[in-house]
């Protein structure tokens, strides 16, 4: 095969990041760092990994490239192939197929005008069906890029897809309004999360 | 039912900021550094004391799992922190990470000193990138106030935490094949044994535990061993996170005594089954590799390890996915067989291509386009699988399809004959 090897590398902060991950094993053990170390080039990347990417994670780690390609190709979270801007996983496992999964990929499949596995034409969404994504008590839910979006209706989902697509972000979380996994009238809280409160 | 004073997890919403300054007022480092020096025997005999069980889903006895920590082993000896939380249904230590991640690192503590590990690895799933980012700021919080790293808490303990994402593989709750993914290799099960404490990441003697495990070792060591055997059942003790999903009115997480019945937790937190108890068909207990009980099993049910055995399923995480009357259960199933096809990490033969082909058979059986015969030979094929893998993965991915023939065969002969009837007329 004809290909570049030095056409991936890391920029100097993404470097600064793998640096600091490679740190936490203990020395011999940069390997890993594989999983790590691929995400980050996923993410310089635009959302996938080219074999020259992978190649690059090779060097890096001192590991052979077919390990890597090993790895790449076990989890699912590492796409081997180009992704849309927005990857909308819609999670059709048991609870969430229980509380309405099938509707929320009709609203998908519907506002996209793609199907399953497919892109769309302008390259901004690419629509994937995944497995259980550990949001059973908030399903349906559906993640995109980092997001979970959860306690959607077809309505809501085209919504987000629409805020999407006009550029916007759409809040994370709960579409019902409540706050994580409590009950749906359960009372309480600051509205947001985290800081010294 | 649980009163609030006895909750361990008392921010499992995120009522309250999750950051240092609201845990410490929820009591977490209270004393802590006064634990440590009780002494590593003193902290596994108080948790051996406690009945603590593994929240994970097998429910081994934690005090005894650290007890198998060698103490004349130079090797350096750690600690993984399984937060892989892929089991269908569950979605406990989501909570626990993003909405109180000092009770963890707590626990990492004092665990940590326990197991004799300097180097803790917390292995968190990949799609939870937002609650990682906030166990993240956490650590790297931990470290600044001294509660991690170099002499912690000045308690004498050198102990570090590290995050570990994975990047997709529900396999890799396995412990061993935690360990693998750790290492840097696809997330496939080893033999055992060697056990991992005495062989377990990076050949040296590892302890592996659940979250929520973990989680609620500070708080037990606080109030001792006898308030938390106080509650449930013998050797079914404690309190519990108990995910409830599907067809209820109010599906959420909910801490509440083991040995709750089914009904009343349902009832009580969750407000009911959908159209009433009465329109219950059946309950997926422990999360999606548990086989179901059929409603009328579900009136008496007891919510624990012992109770769930004695109606031939399992208490695994607590994960409660409820069914009612409007199910299609041959196709619920059939989209966990599916599941568990598409998670094989294709090791095992009887895994690989056996799960294969169940999930294909019960494709069929979803349509009826099958014959009765079938039935059989799938219970039969389940037989053939369960117990000759090297993990228990395999297990998990037939039992589902063993409780459906158990309780539910009048239907599937139901299905095959009426699509052997529209066959006909076409």
């Amino acid at each position: 095969m004809n290909r570049k090897t030095d056409a991936f590398a890391f920029d100097a902060e993404t470097m600064a990041r793998a640096q600091k991950i490679v740190a936490r094993y203990p020395e011999g053990r940069q390997a890993s760092a594989v999983i790590p170390l691929l995400d980050l080039a996923q993410r310089q990347n635009g959302n996938w990994l080219s074999q020259e990417a992978m190649d690059y994670v090779a060097g890096l780690l001192g590991m052979p490239q077919v390990r890597v390609y090993e790895v790449a190709s076990f989890y699912t979270m590492f796409n081997l192939k180009p992704v849309g801007t927005y990857l909308v996983q819609v999670c059709t496992t048991t609870p969430c197929w229980l509380r309405g999964s099938d509707g929320i990929v009709a609203a998908c499949k519907d506002k996209l005008g793609v199907g399953i596995g497919e892109t769309t034409p302008n390259g901004k969404f690419t629509l994937v069906e995944v497995e259980c994504m550990g949001a059973c008590v908030n399903a349906p839910a559906v993640q995109i890029n980092d997001d979970v979006y959860e306690d959607l209706t077809p309505e809501t989902m085209g919504r987000i897809l629409d805020e999407l697509k006009a550029g916007k972000s759409p809040k994370p979380g709960s579409q019902a309004g409540r706050r994580g996994s409590s009950p749906q009238d359960a009372q309480g809280g600051p509205k947001e999360e985290g800081g010294d409160a | 039912m649980l009163e609030d004073k006895d909750r361990i997890f008392t921010n499992l919403y995120g009522f309250e900021s999750w950051s240092l300054n609201a845990a410490r007022r929820r009591g977490v480092y209270d004393g802590t550094a006064d634990i440590l020096p009780k002494g590593r025997d003193w902290i596994i005999e108080e948790i051996k004391k406690s009945n603590l069980r593994g929240r994970g889903g097998a429910g081994f006895p934690t005090g005894m799992k650290w007890s198998f920590m060698p103490k004349d082993n130079s090797l350096p000896h750690y600690l993984l922190i399984n937060a892989d939380e892929s089991e269908p249904g569950t979605c406990k230590d989501r909570d626990i990470l993003r909405h109180d991640p000092y009770r963890l690192l707590e626990g990492a503590l004092i665990a940590s000193y326990a197991v004799g590990a300097h180097a803790v690895y917390i292995y968190v799933r990949g799609e939870y990138f937002n609650e990682a980012a906030i166990l993240q700021q956490a650590v790297d919080e931990a470290y600044s106030y001294g509660l991690l790293g170099r002499n912690a808490m000045g308690a004498g303990w050198d102990c570090d935490v590290f995050i570990h994402r994975g990047a997709g593989a529900y396999v890799c709750g396995e412990e061993t094949a935690l360990m693998e993914s750790l290492e840097g290799k696809k997330g496939q099960p080893r033999n055992k044994p060697p056990f991992p404490a005495n062989a377990g990441l990076y050949s040296c003697p590892t302890t592996v535990n659940n979250v929520e495990t973990i989680a609620s070792v500070p708080e037990i060591l606080r109030r001792g061993a006898g308030w938390f055997n106080g509650f449930g059942r013998p050797k079914n003790n404690g309190t519990k996170i108990f995910c409830i999903s599907g067809h209820v009115n109010k599906p959420c997480n909910v801490e509440e005594t083991m040995g709750i019945p089914l009904r009343e937790l349902i009832e009580t937190h969750a407000g009911g089954v959908r159209g009433g108890w009465d329109n219950l068909l059946a309950v997926i207990p422990g999360g999606s590799s548990t086989p179901l009980v059929p409603a009328h099993l579900c009136d008496s049910v007891i919510m624990d390890f012992d109770g769930l055995r004695e109606v031939q399923s399992s208490f695994g995480t607590g994960a409660v996915i409820v069914m009612d009357k409007s199910t299609d259960i041959i196709y619920a199933i059939a989209r966990i067989s599916a599941f568990y096809k598409h998670e094989s990490c294709g090791q095992c033969t009887p895994c690989r291509e056996g799960i294969a082909w169940l999930a294909r058979t019960m494709a069929r059986m979803v349509r009826g386009d099958a014959s009765v015969d079938e039935i059989d030979t799938m219970i039969e094929v389940t037989k053939q699988i369960e117990g000759k893998t090297i993990c228990a993965f395999a297990d998990g991915a037939v039992w589902p399809i063993q409780g459906l023939v158990r309780h539910f065969r009048p239907l599937l002969v139901e299905r095959i004959e009426a699509y052997r009837k529209t066959a006909r007329k076409a």
